[in-house]
């Protein structure tokens, strides 16, 4: 098993527990976390299945660079969100999943 | 400059205007931003009519290293329509979204997340670059959830948050699909995408992008998020959300499925999302007639139509007539829905609320934008002489040529269900009751009117949007599978 594939598995792995806990979870904050997982997961399987020929490949990683801004303001809207409706409502789960 | 630059740089730089200056110098400059767009995309619309379509390698690097910005007539015709529905959102709302009326949150807010979804629409409609089409539609979600919180109430918020998590998983999907095309292909252009050698991960890769993008653009059985967030929102907000969003991921769906991978469209595939659609327009109506709230009827009815777009998805390799049918749907679509939900936001303002009662008999006081919303309801009924109707016949006939009149049922049905659902906002305000409200000018009213008989206009004179979107056509897959 090479490098590469080690990296494009655990990816694969990230994905599938960010999809879980995207999924799974009730806690807004913890779905923001798994969102952030998985899109990692993805990051990392792009950029190890993604390579091509020897040495780095440029095209992947300036992929993953802008989708790391693109997830972080993502990630920072989704967390002023979650802080304005906790203010106001309480709690910080959807309403329609409240315990 | 080129006019494909101008459509993407112009609105972003009214929209950091809008933020850095003060509220009266922020409003101009954002006008005077939302005119400098309308004029690109008109000058970009003509350059493709005259045959002439523009084409730009972003800092002179060609794919498959670079990234390439192009217009095709099916771009044209987004442009233009997006323009006009936003030139009529942006003069509403610079009455209803000023501080005095809106609150200072309202007014500070709406200018700079307007112009944002408007550079966002533009660059997914002029993206060749499937990456680049992610950053678009992820720009463009950023936007219309910030739009849907912007009334900051816990409902708003609560509809804001959910349409996010809706909004990311699906963008994170779509992006799975891109990484597992460029790790097959080491391409993400459409066109090199075309003349790709098909590899066994492309319908993976598409299954999952269609996922993504199915869910943003709220297909059933992704809709839950959109009837409170469409509905939740100040009413502009509401006419950009539910006319224009979906049209970004459904475009990049299109292209998908006719452009750079139509040969991975399997006739299963293909039933399955026709059948989506399907089940979207009888619960979208459905949903619509059980409604008491015009603006929850109206949110609901976006639902359906969005079903309309998908359930021609069967027919796309079968008959030309389907794709410009569909096209002819989504435009339509867009200028009658953005006239409705602009005509109930001046009710709202004069009535004091969206219940049917409240609205009884508010034609008198209102004609024009009663009139309006009743153009809209002919189109989206799909009644000629509309474009809804000549979108509707258009893939009727596709549906009749390829043998397959099954999918011309929903055409029909909807439209059925449609005048049904569209009846009791209307029985309401043109009920025989004098209702005394403080009523707009005639010249706000006639916004919503303009836009509506634009819906009306694009069936009547077809002649000239049929020839655009002839620019760049693609082939269809002639053999029946």
């Amino acid at each position: 098993m090479t490098a590469l594939t080690l990296y494009a598995l655990t990816g694969a792995a990230l994905i599938g527990l960010g999809l879980y806990g995207l999924i799974a979870a009730r806690h807004l904050l913890r779905r923001i976390v798994a969102f952030n997982l998985l899109g990692s997961g993805l990051f990392l399987y792009l950029g190890a299945a993604g390579a091509r020929g020897d040495g780095p490949d440029p095209v992947p990683q300036a992929l993953i660079i802008t989708g790391i801004v693109v997830a972080l303001s993502a990630s920072a809207l989704a967390v002023g969100l979650l802080v304005a409706g906790a203010r106001l409502s309480g709690r910080a789960t959807l309403p329609e999943e409240a315990e | 400059m080129n006019a494909l630059v101008v459509l993407l740089t112009l609105p972003l730089g009214g929209a950091l205007a809008a933020v850095a200056f003060p509220a009266g110098v922020a409003r101009g400059a954002a006008l005077a931003a939302a005119a400098g767009t309308v004029a690109a995309a008109l000058a970009v619309a003509s350059e493709v009519a005259a045959g002439a379509p523009p084409r730009i390698a972003l800092g002179g690097w060609p794919p498959p290293l670079g990234i390439a910005l192009a217009a095709d007539g099916l771009s044209a015709a987004l442009l233009v329509t997006t323009a006009a529905v936003m030139a009529a959102v942006l003069l509403a709302a610079r009455h209803t979204m000023a501080a005095g009326l809106a609150g200072p949150r309202i007014a500070f807010g709406f200018w700079p997340l307007a112009l944002m979804l408007w550079a966002a629409l533009n660059a997914v409609f002029v993206s060749r670059d499937l990456f680049n089409l992610y950053v678009g539609i992820e720009l463009l979600s950023l936007a219309a959830v910030g739009l849907v919180a912007i009334g900051g109430k816990p409902e708003a918020l609560a509809a804001a948050m959910r349409y996010m998590l809706f909004a990311l998983a699906g963008s994170l999907l779509y992006l799975a699909g891109v990484a597992l095309i460029y790790a097959a292909h080491g391409a993400l252009d459409i066109d090199l995408l075309a003349s790709r050698r098909p590899s066994g991960t492309d319908a993976l890769a598409l299954a999952l992008m269609t996922a993504g993008l199915t869910a943003k653009t709220a297909l059933f059985p992704f809709h839950v998020w959109l009837p409170p967030a469409h509905a939740g929102a100040p009413a502009p907000a509401s006419a950009m959300l539910s006319a224009l969003v979906p049209k970004a991921s459904f475009v990049i769906l299109l292209r998908l499925w006719t452009e750079a991978l139509p040969d991975e469209a399997s006739p299963a595939a293909l039933t399955l999302i026709g059948a989506l659609g399907v089940a979207a327009v009888v619960w979208g109506s459905l949903g619509a007639l059980a409604q008491s709230r015009v603006k929850l009827i109206v949110a609901y009815s976006t639902v359906a139509q969005i079903g309309y777009l998908f359930a021609v998805f069967p027919l796309l390799p079968l008959a030309q007539a389907a794709w410009s049918g569909v096209i002819f749907l989504a435009l339509s679509h867009a200028l009658a829905k953005a006239a409705m939900f602009l005509a109930v936001g001046q009710w709202m303002a004069a009535a004091g609320g969206d219940r049917l009662e409240e609205l009884r008999g508010l034609a008198q006081a209102m004609p024009m934008s009663a009139f309006a919303f009743a153009l809209a309801a002919v189109t989206l009924a799909g009644l000629p002489p509309s474009g809804g109707f000549l979108g509707k016949y258009m893939v009727m006939t596709a549906a009749f040529t390829a043998g397959q009149w099954v999918w011309a049922l929903p055409m029909a049905l909807g439209g059925l269900l449609a005048a049904a659902y569209l009846y009791r906002p209307l029985a309401a305000l043109f009920a025989r009751e004098g209702a005394s409200v403080a009523a707009p000018s005639r010249a706000r009213q006639a916004v919503p009117l303009a836009l509506a008989g634009g819906g009306i206009a694009l069936g009547l004179a077809s002649a000239e949007p049929l020839a655009l979107l002839a620019n760049g056509q693609p082939p269809i897959q002639a053999v029946v599978r």
